[in-house]
């Protein structure tokens, strides 16, 4: 079976992560529940007329395809594997909200096209002219895990050798007051620095898109070995340790492996225990990392952590901001991500230098 | 040849019945399941036809025996009904023996319940337990739960009216690479407003039943299902000695890269698929014995897939049909339904003819197959094409 690879990565974010030749040189503090992409200028990459159709979630995915495409130096890809919790949010409310307001008379399409879940990779393939395999995955917090471990079936076994990866979700502000009402999203202030002490229920959220070339080929711009992914629907609390020391077997590594576990604490006192379980009893002595105070919570959120481990493997630098704790640390060789929300939809990925 | 994909257990509700037996028993009458739209209430109602299940939400809830304070959104219960059908058929009493895995389709997901409550939700909070589930996932987690399905995969697809089809090819690419033993394959779509006027507004609904592959088609009717097959590797089907009831052999998925929403004039999407799905199951255009078409009897689809079919069979166009004119269109469940319905064609070696038909479309002389038809059949090729390009054709077969 091949290995395979992160040969680009791309990341539209709340922080301005769009430019790879920085590594969060300067951080955004947000202040508030509700944190929004800092967007590059778009008109670099598609035509202004053609932007001002596009709903945000298909121009931040558009952009980042390409800037990713851009980076592995290619023209094509042979597959497009977009994952989306909840697709162009903003284009389903104004649909059904004209439908409810105007009591299903004078509306348009576009919302409604808009509103699909592929769209976004539809639109991407169109871009590009990429009339290759197109899957869009729509799962939660595993949504951009599910693009992930399919990109890397097809690599592995020589189906494709390209293919472009991404997670992309945007906020709508409807939603946003929907998900305010249950408490997913905190009532209380919070910024970029306190969430993740915060100790009370909901987090921040957040948008973004994050796309990246995965090849069985490896090459100069190659961030990192891909070496597994696995998916969980559920998991019991007490089983979290247990099974990841379990995954690193499977892979032939132990805990003294890990350099860096990236974990997807979000700030929410109900769900952060999930996470709380490695970092106070396996990877109690490893360096913890935490993203989400950057980007906030959205189903998509985990690609951004895998943005930051890439980074971290290829540059070989770790960000104080990001830093849960602080451990004496000197080559990063393998990093672990893990990653769920509200206790389901559970993630494992290793990546490794190369 | 390359390997096909055990298939062990099917479970199906649609318009034209609640589980396989009665949906193969209103396909072989001819017994369409379109009519007046009467569980939502919409000003378009006597201007479109619909397929809906006859039972309502509550009844459904009763069916599974959930309690009453459950977030069920409707898609979740037909979903859960055929899911459970399909899991009883291929006999599995512990679900978690072996690595088992569900791959779900939706477009419409939890949508049925937010455009119900969008507005209430702010101003009481007697609905609020909807709101978590209108992400397209929701319902996916929720049939993992009915089938006892713990720390495995499970997943969710939404590639528009093809969104069935890839999880069936997800499945059993999952199945040949090892990564499950096992896994529930399919999609569940309701009807909801949101589609009803979607569809609407890009004037592709038909004020009458729906006609595929007739010169004069005025667009679809939308349709509600749910249906799930179960895939199982060789080594569970020995093991257990199971009943294999048709093969996953070939499946091809390409995008058409044309249009947001429209297929190309020529089927290039389309073709690709099919010629994928010929290539990865070790067969040429000859070997296939029936096309159960997306035919969604829409001016576009039906013409750029005829063409799509000709640009791949050539001259010996094998018997196609499609069975939307019975169901409507089921959207992401598309491509479950039919794939119930070509294993049923392959067991009971018949072609379901295709309804509603008049007038031959100039654009092209193949004709659909117009009458009931008993033939041996050894394969049968499911196309299922949706917006954004997404073109999904999976095949079956009798032997492995």
């Amino acid at each position: 079976m091949n290995k395979v690879y992160i040969n680009s990565i791309s990341s539209i974010s709340p922080q301005k992560t769009f430019d790879n030749s920085e590594f969060l040189n300067e951080v955004i503090n947000h202040e508030n529940q509700v944190v929004f992409a800092v967007e590059p200028i778009y008109k670099d990459y598609i035509p202004p007329a053609a932007a001002r159709r596009m709903a945000k979630g298909i121009k931040m995915g558009v952009v980042a395809s390409k800037m990713a495409l851009k980076e592995a130096e290619l023209e094509h890809v042979d597959a497009i594997i977009t994952g989306t919790g909840m697709g162009c949010l903003r284009d389903s409310e104004k649909f059904l909200s004209a439908i409810i307001d105007n009591n299903e008379q004078f509306l348009t399409p576009t919302s409604f096209i808009q509103s699909t879940h592929n769209t976004v990779g539809g639109q991407i393939a169109l871009e590009l002219q990429c009339k290759g395999y197109n899957f869009t995955y729509v799962h939660g917090s595993n949504s951009f895990e599910s693009a992930l471990l399919d990109a890397k079936l097809q690599l592995e076994l020589n189906e494709a050798q390209n293919i472009l990866v991404g997670g992309v979700d945007e906020l709508g502000d409807h939603t946003t007051k929907l998900q305010q009402l249950i408490h997913l999203i905190k009532n209380e202030a919070i910024t970029t620095n306190t969430l993740l002490k915060s100790k009370t229920k909901g987090s921040m959220f957040g948008e973004g898109a994050s796309f990246f070339v995965l090849s069985n080929k490896k090459q100069a711009s190659t961030y990192a070995e891909l070496v597994s992914v696995k998916m969980y629907n559920t998991l019991p609390l007490d089983e979290v340790s247990g099974l990841t020391t379990n995954f690193l077997k499977k892979n032939n590594l132990t805990i003294e492996d890990i350099d860096i576990v990236v974990l997807g604490n979000n700030g929410d006192i109900d769900f952060d225990g999930y996470f709380n379980q490695l970092t106070s009893t396996v990877f109690n002595n490893t360096q913890q990392v935490c993203y989400k105070h950057l980007c906030g919570e959205f189903n998509t959120a985990s690609p951004f952590g895998i943005w930051i481990a890439s980074k971290i493997l290829k540059t070989q630098s770790l960000p104080d901001i990001l830093k849960l704790n602080d451990k004496e640390t000197g080559s990063f060789k393998n990093i672990l991500l893990y990653n769920q929300y509200r206790g389901e939809n559970h993630s494992f990925t290793l990546l490794k230098t190369c | 040849m390359n390997k096909g994909v055990a298939i062990t257990g099917m479970g199906i509700i649609s318009a034209i019945g609640n589980n396989v037996a009665e949906n193969f028993q209103s396909l072989i009458e001819s017994k369409k399941g379109i009519s007046r739209i009467s569980k939502i209430d919409t000003i378009h109602k006597n201007d479109i036809m619909v397929g809906e299940i006859d039972y309502t939400n509550s009844q459904l809830e009763q069916l599974l025996g959930l309690s009453p304070d459950n977030n069920f959104s409707r898609t979740g219960l037909l979903g859960t009904v055929a899911a459970k059908e399909a899991v009883a058929h291929a006999g599995i009493n512990d679900i978690n023996k072996y690595k088992t895995g569900l791959i779900s389709a939706t477009s419409v997901g939890g949508m049925d319940m937010t455009e119900k409550f969008y507005y209430q939700y702010l101003e009481n909070n007697t609905n609020h337990k909807y709101i978590e589930g209108h992400h397209a996932g929701d319902s996916t987690q929720k049939i993992a739960e009915q089938l006892g399905i713990e720390k495995s995969l499970i997943t969710t697809i939404s590639t528009a009216c093809s969104s069935a089809a890839n999880a069936i090819m997800l499945g059993a690419r999952l199945i040949k690479s090892g990564q499950l033993d096992r896994v529930i394959v399919g999609g569940s779509d309701c009807m909801s407003k949101f589609t009803i006027n979607g569809f609407k507004t890009l004037m592709i609904l038909s004020d009458t039943y729906n006609t595929p592959f007739d010169e004069n088609r005025k667009g679809l009717n939308l349709g509600e299902a749910a249906a799930f097959l179960v895939l199982e590797s060789d080594t569970v089907v020995k093991a257990e000695n199971k009943t294999v009831i048709a093969y996953v052999k070939g499946y091809g998925n390409a995008n058409d890269a044309f249009h947001q929403t429209a297929s190309s004039d020529h089927g290039d999407g389309a073709t690709l698929a099919m010629e994928k799905a010929l290539q990865v199951a070790g067969y040429t255009a000859n070997d296939i014995d029936y096309i159960n078409a997306h035919g969604t009897a829409t001016g576009n689809n039906d013409l750029s897939e005829g063409r799509a079919i000709i640009r791949v069979f050539g001259e010996n166009v094998p018997e196609f049909s499609s069975t939307k004119a019975y169901t409507g269109h089921t959207l992401a469940a598309a491509g479950a339904i039919e794939a119930v319905y070509s294993i049923l064609a392959l067991q009971n070696n018949v072609i379901y003819p295709n309804l509603n038909y008049k007038t031959q479309m100039k654009e092209f002389n193949i004709t659909p197959q117009l009458e009931f038809k008993e033939k041996t059949l050894k394969t049968v090729m499911s196309n299922s094409f949706g917006f954004g390009g997404n073109c999904s054709t999976v095949i079956f077969s009798k032997e492995q």
